[in-house]
């Protein structure tokens, strides 16, 4: 276990636990992903919800019967250790196999996803999750983030930071996760992308933290419809997210 | 002086080269008398626009000291000029951490006289400076994450400074052996001293930069569970308030300065005070008279409270940061913004752990925050959101109160407190 991962207790609650597994915290959390392990035991507990967390290094096995699943940030050789160890563990395949819920971020989200680039430019297989494939784009996407989120997933509009070179397509069976209005994302005027219950966005690290309604979607996936959260709770979150999309000219 | 870094010999400036200096000078004092910062890079610009190689005319036939890392360059750069001037030397240093070419250019052009100098260099820039003053000794303090929209990753970052390092055989390297990043750059160096100097940081390293398995620790010790890499045996030792030098000997480190951070510095300056010949106890002396550097560790009175400025710029930082407070109830002020210097993400609000300040009073102003509170909330923190210091005083109501500040909002503080502090 890693021994800096700050992890909160077990929130008490009435039903089964919800199990959060933050998926190799020592390769790919470069900055700041513990916001969205964080975000959803708050928002988990403020529902009276159980969460039970695991964080899992890149030399341990990654339990298979997690309910929502974490991956986040890395630099280019963590990111090709990374998925060279989640392949030969299994763990994550079978856990999405039994339709778990992934949340991967960056390049955890390139991870997911059939292939990408290594620290040279060259193709490094991934896990295949979700029906996407990433190289490297001629410049580096540095910067504030906004995009609508489809329609169908009834999330509010994302903001967030992104910080990185990939290019991201889709296969057939992933849809873009949101369209952009402000920013780079996959490069093609969309930004990330989802399959199932598996999705991947270049928002980068604590991508929930400005995002609180893409955190309710994991949850009540697993847990089923959510009970509205105390709108006091909600106040710095919702200023914060004021105040970002602002900055860019947009509303919330 | 009892060197053991030979002086090279010192040629003149060719004419250009003194042109180019002469404007650049004057155009630093225009600057400071305008009252638009400390004239430290304008003058370096200037010069450079002339003279493209002035950097490496102006080291020519000096001593040259670079000092490079993610944390604590500015004082360790400041404690080893000390060090260095301690018997009188005069010594060419960019003390306020203007660290890009351009300052190097304007410290050196400064102090055309001084034989020795002690430059700051920011962490991307070091092979390039290291190459252009051909530095006889280079420290190396530590490596972590820091403002990722603009700096380089680190694993790459590694692995440039290894390279230049392995390029550069007669420099000689003090480096942090506690680091296994640091440890792995200065790998292939062809001198080095290595100093047991301590890293609380440990989410940069958990992973061996020479192959990529899982790094071991064992107390103080690391090494690779799969590869040869692991921590050399070293010279120094900063064990607790201790220096042990390389005869092991064991030296009090008591600084003015606070903190583990800071004693750390220290033993990375009395290890390069060392190679120029200056001894332990001639080096701490000059140590001691440190007291604020560049703003940090400043006490300022504001209406009445006593205030002590705190720089923290990244998580490591914030980690050091938060180990020196003044213990509860005394009330911390705690100030982000996100302008170009700082990083323009807040992202790593996230990789602070800001537990421990629960219990006590927490204030919070700064461009960012929003973010701040909104970090300080999912970690079950209590805090008031205020619009500056003077609000944070007056709310606080307290004999004494620690400010901590990123880099941009630490000057705004330091500009309402006056240039004084
Ligand atoms: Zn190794």
């Amino acid at each position: 276990m890693h021994d800096n991962l700050g992890l909160p207790g077990p929130v008490p609650g009435p039903a089964a636990a919800i199990r959060l597994v933050w998926v190799y915290p020592d390769l790919l959390s470069t900055y700041g992903d513990r916001g969205n392990l964080l975000v959803l035991v708050r928002r988990a507990g403020l529902r009276g919800m159980a969460v039970e967390v695991a964080g899992v290094n890149s030399d341990q096995q990654v339990p298979g019967d997690g309910d929502i699943y974490l991956l986040g940030g890395g630099e280019d050789l963590p990111q090709v250790l990374a998925a060279r160890r989640l392949r030969a563990d299994g763990g994550l395949a079978a856990a999405a196999s039994r339709g778990a819920v992934i949340f991967a971020v960056c390049a955890g989200y390139q991870i997911i996803g059939a292939e990408f680039a290594g620290a040279e430019g060259e193709a490094v297989p991934g896990l295949g999750l979700l029906d996407i494939r990433s190289s490297r784009g001629e410049q580096r996407a540095v910067g504030e983030i906004t995009a609508e989120v489809d329609p169908g997933l009834g999330v509010p509009r994302l903001t967030g930071f992104e910080n990185h070179q990939g290019v991201t397509w889709r296969g057939p069976a992933a849809r873009p996760l949101a369209a952009v209005l402000d920013g780079v994302g996959n490069g093609d005027g969309t930004e990330g992308a989802y399959g199932g219950r598996v999705i991947g966005t270049y928002l980068h690290g604590p991508a929930l933290v400005r995002n609180p309604g893409l955190a309710d979607l994991l949850l009540g996936w697993v847990a089923g419809p959510l009970p509205p959260v105390d709108p006091r709770q909600e106040e710095l979150v919702r200023q914060l997210r004021t105040e970002r999309l602002a900055s860019r000219g947009a509303t919330a | 002086m009892n060197p053991r870094v030979p002086p090279p010999r010192r040629p003149g400036l060719p004419l250009r080269a003194r042109l180019a200096t002469t404007v650049g000078g004057a155009a630093g004092r225009a600057s400071r008398l305008a009252g638009r910062g400390d004239g430290s890079v304008i003058g370096g610009v200037i010069g450079l626009r002339l003279k493209p190689d002035l950097l490496r005319l102006l080291a020519r036939g000096r001593q040259v000291v670079l000092v490079t890392g993610t944390n604590g360059k500015t004082t360790t750069t400041r404690l080893i000029t000390a060090a260095l001037g301690a018997d009188g030397q005069q010594v060419a240093s960019n003390a306020f951490g203007a660290n890009m070419e351009a300052g190097l250019v304007s410290a050196l052009a400064r102090a055309p006289d001084a034989a020795m100098a002690v430059l700051e260099v920011d962490e991307k820039h070091m092979p390039a400076m290291l190459e252009a003053t051909g530095a006889r000794v280079v420290a190396l303090l530590n490596l972590s994450r820091d403002q990722m929209d603009r700096a380089a990753e680190i694993w790459m970052l590694a692995r440039r400074w290894r390279a230049a390092l392995a390029a550069a055989q007669g420099c000689h390297v003090i480096a942090n052996a506690d680091d296994p990043l640091v440890a792995w750059a200065a790998g292939q160096a062809g001198k080095v001293t290595w100093v047991a100097a301590g890293q609380r940081w440990h989410d940069d390293s958990w992973c061996c930069p020479q192959c990529g398995s899982h790094l071991r620790r064992d107390g103080d010790h690391w090494y690779c569970g799969e590869c040869s890499n692991r921590r050399p045996a070293v010279s120094w030792v900063l064990a607790g308030d201790q220096v042990i030098d390389p005869a092991d000997r064991s030296w009090p480190a008591g600084l003015d300065l606070p903190g583990r951070a800071n004693r750390s510095n220290a033993v990375m300056a009395l290890a390069v005070a060392d190679l120029f010949g200056i001894s332990v106890p001639q080096a701490m002396a000059a140590l001691q008279h440190v007291r604020s550097v560049a703003g940090r560790y400043t006490q300022a009175s504001r209406r009445g409270c006593a205030l002590r400025l705190l720089l923290a710029k990244n998580p490591a930082g914030w980690l050091e940061t938060l180990d020196i407070l003044a213990p509860p109830p005394v009330p911390v002020l705690l100030a982000v913004n996100a302008q170009g210097p700082d990083g323009r993400d807040t992202s790593w609000l996230w990789d602070v752990d800001y537990r421990r300040l629960r219990g006590r009073p927490v204030l919070v102003t700064g461009e960012r925050r929003t973010d701040l509170a909104v970090r300080l909330e999912a970690d079950e923190v209590a805090f008031r959101v205020v619009g500056g210091i003077d609000e944070a005083v007056d709310l606080a109501r307290a004999a004494s109160m620690e400010v901590v500040a990123n880099y941009t909002a630490f000057q705004q503080v330091r500009a309402v407190l006056g240039r004084t502090v």
